[in-house]
């Protein structure tokens, strides 16, 4: 593999991760917004909180790992991105501040009144944060981003059916992960009520997703072609596998096997995203009405590949323990959560 | 904390170059803004999440080592106040990340694999803290108190190398170093001598000195308020003497590493320093003029001081400073605010010495704060003071670069997103950062307020702010 795969791969290893911590993150809040009155969804904000409350600013980090290394690896793809993808990325970022402060706020605030307003606009942030980065997706994807400063159309680029179909499945994945982390979580609470009222959200949002999946495939067939050439033949395998992965989600869901359930829906989503990747292999920007970019091509020079690989093995080496005994800490069940 | 620009609008001075086409004027204006705004913003929340977890640190230790009930309780407060900021400091970084491409692609699109190794250091270091933090905030009752105390320190390591690394960006900026341009794309680039380009350790330095000033002066503003009303408990007065000595402590030596910083400017960056001391005509002989406004090609209503630059730079009067004439009229930055908030910054910098020494003064002789009620009243501004300090300091070495985003290889108008609208966006992100300081200050406000109910209540303790 050359250095510039291989940057693309590491790059695509964080966007995984990030789909799948930070994703549930978002659905820990998309459950939030529809957990009913003050009173009533007391509890079940609760345990969403304890459930994101330590992790997810480390979850979040992923992101800022992705856009460093797009930046640093692919520059020029990098500027075509953010430049013609302007508006959505702006209303993404301004969704991340304001998830992420409201989040804050509303745990360091004791007043019901206040509560509900940060609640609110916590919950309502981690709706459409994903909804918009979805879009910036299904913008890239369908090939609406050409080389170049602000190139493309600024407002087709990332409104148009793929754009909607990714975000609309990006929110859906987001709720559906976030279900089976509750799940799991409200059981080693010993919360029964509340893991079966997320196994019943599990069922409906597994089912909806798999059927936006399914309708999303006439979708790519007529509005990004290419895309549904390379989803259809070079990366039917992963699309397969992911179908049946989560196939076998929703099963283990009807039999109460929450932790099962947390690998295979993260393969689910997982096979999904490099299908994607595989479906548009070679390009990082597909070609439609312009030619598009490969990674050969859009690569960065190689002394910057090699020097940013190597410090991010040596932060690897860092990292993947810390992180384990992060999660490894807040998952054993010996003592209620509390904090300073 | 990505720095990039400065804040030429609200100071009245327009850039001196017409943007290139695609990009009305007003929309350069825009994206400065934008950027000054969100990082002007960030910088105070990051100094906070480099200082904070040091002198949280300190009272645990302390808390644990004497057993000491208002050691344990300022830890439990400080550490309850870090979670807020570092949760608003991160996402406010992240923003920043974003701004670069969203603002700045051209710049990106040529210079931004230069300098992405440092920003990927960065993603590691702050991941890091991230990680640390979560362990550290949510596991006081998970491990055991020395166990606990050494989880925190990875996070001031960390917090240290990441102001590090990204400082190193903007210093690269100003000395951009490690690579070729060849018709406009960049070869033969080498990541690492773009980091430690030459102005790496005066701009590093003087940063992460002052994140530690600031942290210890906002915390110690607190306190020295709390203080003033009458509540002169240990609890409170080590809640001020703690982070105020320390910041004390550090201001001297603040203040030699900006003398290094600005000579620093006199042999690398000479037009910067022109701006700086409003230096308008190379020559020897030249003096140091604090405050002052520009009036056509000079400095007018000033204090002089002769010969004072000449000699700051040289150790003698016939030391030659290099003046904005040596460069054609539209390469210089605008002095005007240049040089104002260089005294501002300078001039808080100087004010914190002298209360640090009256301070020192009074501690020799008997061991207690001093008794004038003025200490209290100049210390319970410091905090807004540093603030400012700090924001001072980023306008003079964000505007002295201008007119270039990359000092000498890139103006900033070549560099912004010729996308229309970005008017819109600057109001949008406006709106939301203002919602997000009220949102805060009253949260920490409301922090402190439940803090001194439980401390009114008998049996007040640690356990009490639970």
């Amino acid at each position: 593999m050359s250095l510039a795969q291989w940057s693309i791969t590491v790059l695509w290893i964080g966007l995984t991760l990030y789909a799948l911590l930070a994703g549930a993150d978002f659905g820990g809040g998309f459950w939030d917004l529809f957990a009913g009155t003050s009173r009533g969804g007391r509890p079940q904000r609760e345990l969403i909180e304890h459930s994101i409350g330590p992790i997810w600013e480390a979850n979040h980090v992923w992101l800022i790992f992705v856009i460093v290394l797009l930046w640093t690896a692919f520059p020029t793809v990098f500027a075509a991105v953010m430049s013609t993808l302007y508006i959505p990325l702006t209303l993404a970022a301004l969704g991340i501040i304001v998830r992420g402060a409201a989040f804050a706020f509303r745990k360091a605030s004791d007043e019901l009144g206040l509560q509900r307003l940060f609640g609110a606009a916590f919950a309502l942030s981690s709706v459409l944060t994903p909804f918009f980065l979805g879009t910036v997706a299904g913008g890239i994807a369908s090939g609406r981003v050409p080389l170049g400063l602000a190139a493309g159309d600024l407002l087709t680029s990332w409104w148009n059916p793929t754009s909607v179909l990714g975000g609309t499945l990006a929110v859906g994945t987001a709720a559906y992960l976030a279900t089976t982390y509750l799940c799991a979580d409200a059981v080693r609470e010993g919360r029964h009520e509340l893991a079966e009222a997320f196994r019943r959200r599990a069922l409906v949002t597994g089912i909806v997703l798999g059927a936006v999946a399914l309708g999303g495939i006439v979708v790519l067939h007529t509005d990004a072609p290419r895309l549904f050439d390379g989803l259809t033949h070079r990366a039917l395998p992963l699309v397969i596998a992911s179908a049946v992965a989560g196939v076998a989600s929703l099963l283990l869901v009807l039999r109460r096997r929450y932790l099962l359930v947390r690998v295979t829906a993260a393969l689910a989503v997982t096979t999904v995203l490099w299908g994607w990747a595989l479906a548009q292999y070679p390009y990082l920007l597909p070609p439609a009405a312009t030619a598009g970019v490969t990674i050969a091509a859009g690569a960065a020079n190689p002394a910057v590949l090699s020097a940013t690989l190597i410090a991010l093995g040596v932060g690897a080496a860092l990292l993947i323990p810390s992180l384990l005994w992060l999660f490894l800490l807040f998952q054993r069940r010996d003592r209620v959560p509390s904090t300073p | 904390m990505l720095p990039l620009n400065g804040y030429l609008m609200l100071t009245g001075c327009v850039s001196h170059r017409i943007a290139p086409a695609g990009t009305s004027p007003i929309d350069l204006l825009a994206a400065r803004e934008q950027m000054a705004i969100s990082l002007g913003w960030h910088i105070i929340l990051a100094c906070l999440g480099v200082g904070m977890p040091a002198l949280t640190l300190f009272a645990e230790w302390r808390a644990v080592r004497t057993g000491e009930q208002a050691y344990r309780l300022l830890a439990h407060r400080w550490a309850k106040a870090m979670g807020v900021l570092f949760a608003v400091g991160a996402v406010s970084g992240t923003i920043l990340s974003f701004e670069m491409g969203l603002l700045w692609p051209g710049m990106m699109s040529r210079y931004g694999q230069v300098i992405g190794l440092p920003f990927a250091l960065e993603g590691i270091a702050f991941f890091i803290e991230a990680i640390f933090l979560g362990i550290y905030l949510y596991a006081w009752d998970r491990l055991p108190p020395r166990q606990h105390l050494l989880s925190g320190i990875p996070i001031v390591v960390a917090g240290v190398c990441s102001a590090f690394f990204v400082v190193t960006a903007n210093a690269w900026m100003n000395q951009p170093r490690g690579f070729d341009l060849t018709n406009g794309t960049v070869t033969a680039v080498d990541p690492w001598a773009a980091m430690f380009n030459p102005a790496t350790p005066p701009e590093t330095i003087h940063m992460i000195l002052a994140a530690f000033m600031v942290t210890g002066f906002v915390i110690a503003s607190v306190y020295a308020v709390a203080l003033l009303r009458g509540r002169r408990d240990r609890y409170h007065r080590l809640g001020f003497l703690i982070p105020f000595t320390a910041a004390a402590i550090i201001t001297p030596v603040q203040i030699a590493a900006g003398d290094y910083a600005a000579r620093f400017l006199a042999t690398n960056q000479p037009t910067k320093l022109a701006a700086i001391e409003g230096v308008y005509h190379t020559g020897s002989h030249i003096p140091l003029t604090v405050t002052g406004i520009p009036v056509g090609d000079q400095l007018r209503y000033g204090l002089e001081i002769p010969d004072g630059l000449s000699l700051l730079v040289g150790y003698s009067p016939s030391t030659v400073i290099l003046g904005l004439d040596r460069v054609p009229a539209p390469d210089r930055p605008p002095v005007g605010v240049v040089h104002l908030s260089f005294d501002v910054m300078v001039g808080i910098g100087f004010a914190f010495l002298l209360l640090g020494i009256w301070l020192g003064l009074s501690w020799w002789q008997r061991r207690d704060l001093p008794r004038s009620r003025w200490f209290l009243r100049a210390a319970g501004v410091t905090g807004i003071a540093a603030c400012c300090a700090l924001e001072a300091g980023w306008v003079t070495t964000e505007v002295g670069r201008q007119p270039w985003i990359v000092w000498g290889q890139m103006r900033t108008a070549d560099a912004v997103n010729p996308a229309p609208g970005l008017v819109v966006g600057l109001v949008a992100v406006l709106a939301v950062y203002v919602v997000m300081t009220i949102g805060t200050v009253s949260v920490l406000r409301r922090m402190a307020r439940s803090h001194r109910l439980v401390a009114a209540t008998p049996d007040a303790g640690a356990g009490g702010d639970r």
